[in-house]
């Protein structure tokens, strides 16, 4: 399980203007902040040894250790343990806990958003208000890590799309045009179906990734009723209550129905998916952008095969549902804190974006003012960033309302596996967030 | 005691002399009393204290630092939501069905190695053997096993021509998959406490019956079967409470999948525990304890009674 997006448990409730994303990757950034400015780090000739725990995903793996091989190089002083933990649940459980007792390392790798306000931050991380880069984050960004009015993460990674991969090949081959509403996507699968190959993969062995029709959905929901988040975190609207909510859950059990998907969709994994999309056997996987990475380690001659478009809604020109990238945080027990806030200064400067470019490729735009994407991105990235040019975007539901249920990747599988219908799954999803929301003692529940 | 010890109190009351009971004492407990203390600490501290704070944290809503008394509302949710029940209905099945098997399959296999019988030494060994693996290992090894394409169960059944079923990704079947294994994995200690309680029958019984003409199904009947109650009176207490508390096994082979379909107390407990609903797992928690105190202890005074009859 290399990603907890899917289990968002707290919130942010602030809509993020994620369409300033676009501005991230094209800004050639004025007010580039210097990436030396050590400041006050006094004890620069001492030796220190920073640990750093990362989750165990390709990506968070790769851009941790070219960033802390970066900064040992520029101050030799400093070096790092890098310690992995695994991602999902578990790896919330390792966080939150060592958090609690004081054992956390001096810095970690963590989600940003919802899970990140699980962590209460105001009473367990440093505070980093006063990094003289501090001002290069984008305010995108910074609402993600943001508590209490004080700033606590700089952003690793980039922003991410939840969408559909698909395998270019397969339609050139069969002639078909990317789709940009349900009803031409259904189509697509029904013509690739009639090609005797399999249209739709999904992979519940690895049941977050059974959560994208209806996380990756969102950006429709919001095009369609811009009010709904609001109206979710304050009681007033259900998934049951009928569209646009409860398309996804709709959409998932139309393409089970339909026959849609891989034979092996129960026992098949993220890594199987990703595998099956990339090397056309399988048309289309509903699944984030993150997965390139996934693609380029165990696929890397397929790169440039696999494409990327929005989850097709209701209407036409369906808009990208987007995620904002995992956060860097040192914890408030840190006994390196000026070293620590040295190191997070380096980590939101353009120089730390090119140094993640190499090490990890192009993912999507940064969230650091002055970054830039190469010429040559890989081109499920090429395919999103329009998305953001074109200002059709809306951010995924776990940034703009708190609530989110822990069984919802539970119920995505029933609906997906036909185990239980579009309307039973959503009604107890509903009952589901009401813990939640409780919870976190919210208004109205 | 000494039977020179009742005559002694009969005598009139007399004035003991220090010495005399020190002495007296002495023999009832060579050590003083806290000499128990070190362990009584260990027990109190890390065993018995949470325990008594789990009752009270169940009765909360429980974040990472903060504790909002709720009353009875985690049991009103735990009750109240169709899976958190249908966990509760799986824990017994899993429960019945593992405990079930391991006594005939352990007496069985007991009554099988406990007869001259080539290799017994070997068999008896390959029958604890998998005891010894961890059931994290097991549930990883026959989830590969099981897999519906690439797994070898079902690749062998390909082969004589049959098509073989999800065992892990068929709701209906993905429980009864994991109580098999369940019972694979743990009938060794079963057949070996059956073994020792064959073992230890004498062979005079069997001897008896033999002189009186009873054929090998009826010395079973009427001379194993009846001395074999204590053994089976302790498989199954071990058994349904292991079946009932169950979760290593079904988190590594299914985590619970598909959907909800193979969901035990324990897998659920953690889950919300997982997404940060501490008072609610621990209402689960109590849940779980009642319920095998409410099976096990009457079931225990059952079986013993009737060993007591007997």
């Amino acid at each position: 399980m290399p990603f907890s997006h899917r289990r968002a448990a707290y919130g942010l409730p602030a809509l993020i203007a994620v369409s300033a994303l676009s501005l991230a990757a094209c800004s050639s950034g004025s007010s580039s902040p210097d990436s030396s400015s050590s400041g006050e780090t006094t004890d620069a000739m001492e030796p220190v040894e920073l640990s750093f725990l990362v989750d165990n995903t390709e990506t968070s793996v790769g851009v941790v250790n070219a960033l802390t091989a970066a900064y040992t190089a520029e101050h030799p002083n400093v070096t790092f343990a890098v310690e992995e933990r695994p991602g999902g649940g578990d790896g919330d459980n390792i966080v939150k806990t060592r958090l609690q007792t004081g054992e956390m390392s001096d810095l970690f790798f963590y989600n940003s958003g919802s899970l990140f306000q699980a962590l209460a931050p105001t009473r367990t991380l440093l505070p980093i208000d006063d990094l003289p880069n501090a001002g290069a984050i984008q305010d995108t960004f910074k609402a993600g890590v943001t508590a209490d009015g004080s700033l606590y993460g700089v952003p690793a990674g980039t922003a991410m799309g939840g969408g559909v991969m698909y395998n270019i090949p397969m339609y050139e081959e069969l002639g078909l045009e990317v789709p940009t509403s349900w009803d031409e996507f259904m189509d697509n699968n029904q013509a690739i179906l009639d090609a005797g190959k399999v249209p739709v993969i999904q992979t519940f062995a690895d049941t977050w990734t059974s959560q994208l029709f209806v996380l990756g959905d969102f950006a429709n929901v919001l095009k369609a009723d811009p009010e709904w988040a609001d109206k979710y975190t304050a009681n007033e609207a259900k998934y049951a209550d009928g569209s646009p909510a409860i398309d996804g859950f709709v959409h998932q059990q139309e393409v089970y129905e339909a026959g849609y998907l891989n034979e092996d969709f129960a026992s098949a994994t993220f890594a199987d998916g990703v595998r099956m999309v990339a090397q056309g056997e399988g048309a289309h996987y509903p699944m984030l952008t993150f997965a390139l990475a996934e693609v380029i380690a165990n696929s890397p001659d397929n790169v440039d095969d696999v494409g990327f478009f929005a989850l097709p809604g209701a209407s036409t020109d369906s808009p990208l549902t987007t995620w904002l990238g995992a956060g860097i945080y040192a914890p408030n027990t840190t006994e390196h804190a000026d070293v620590v806030k040295d190191f997070m200064n380096f980590v939101a400067t353009p120089e730390a974006c090119d140094i993640q470019t190499e090490a990890v490729g192009a993912q999507g735009p940064y969230f650091v003012d002055g970054c830039t994407l190469p010429d040559d991105v890989p081109q499920m990235v090429a395919d999103m960033l329009p998305y953001f040019d074109a200002n059709n975007t809306g951010p995924a539901l776990e940034f703009v309302s708190p609530i989110k249920g822990p069984a919802l990747e539970q119920i995505t599988v029933e609906v997906g596996s036909g185990i239980r219908t579009a309307e039973d799954g959503a009604a107890l999803y509903d009952q589901d967030v009401e813990k939640q929301a409780q919870q976190l003692g919210l208004e109205g529940w | 005691m000494t039977d020179t010890l009742p005559r002694t109190q009969a005598t009139p009351p007399e004035p003991e002399s220090p010495t005399a009971r020190t002495r007296r004492d002495k023999k009832r407990s060579p050590y003083p009393m806290w000499f128990y203390l070190p362990a009584a600490i260990i027990y109190g501290v890390l065993f018995v204290a949470p325990t008594f704070a789990s009752f009270y944290f169940a009765l909360t809503r429980w974040t990472i630092f903060d504790s909002e008394f709720i009353g009875l509302d985690n049991f009103v949710t735990f009750f109240s939501e169709p899976y958190l029940f249908q966990s509760l209905i799986h824990t017994l099945l899993y429960a019945v069905i593992t405990s079930g098997l391991k006594v005939v399959l352990g007496l069985l296999f007991a009554v099988f190695l406990s007869s001259q019988i080539i290799a017994r030494g070997y068999l008896r060994s390959v029958v604890f053997f998998p005891v010894l693996v961890s059931a994290v290992g097991v549930g990883v090894t026959f989830r590969v096993l099981m897999d519906p394409f690439d797994g070898l169960i079902n690749n062998v059944l390909a082969g004589v021509g049959i098509d073989g079923p999800g065992w892990l990704t068929d709701p209906d079947l993905a429980l009864f998959s994991v109580a098999f294994v369940d019972v694979w994995a743990g009938v060794g200690i079963a057949t070996l406490i059956y073994i020792a309680g064959i073992v230890a029958i004498p062979q005079e019984y069997f001897e008896a019956a033999k002189v009186d003409g009873a054929s090998a199904v009826k010395s079973f009947r009427h001379v194993t079967l009846p001395l074999m109650r204590p053994a089976t009176t302790t498989v199954i207490i071990l058994s349904l409470i292991g079946g009932l508390r169950s979760f290593a096994l079904i988190w590594t082979m299914t985590g619970g999948g598909p959907g909800f379909s193979s969901d035990v107390l324990a897998s659920m407990v953690y889950k919300q525990y997982q997404a940060g609903f501490y008072g609610l797992s621990t209402a689960g928690n109590v849940v779980l304890f009642v319920l095998v105190a409410a099976i096990v202890i009457p079931l225990f005074w059952f079986l013993n009674r009737k060993e007591v009859d007997r």
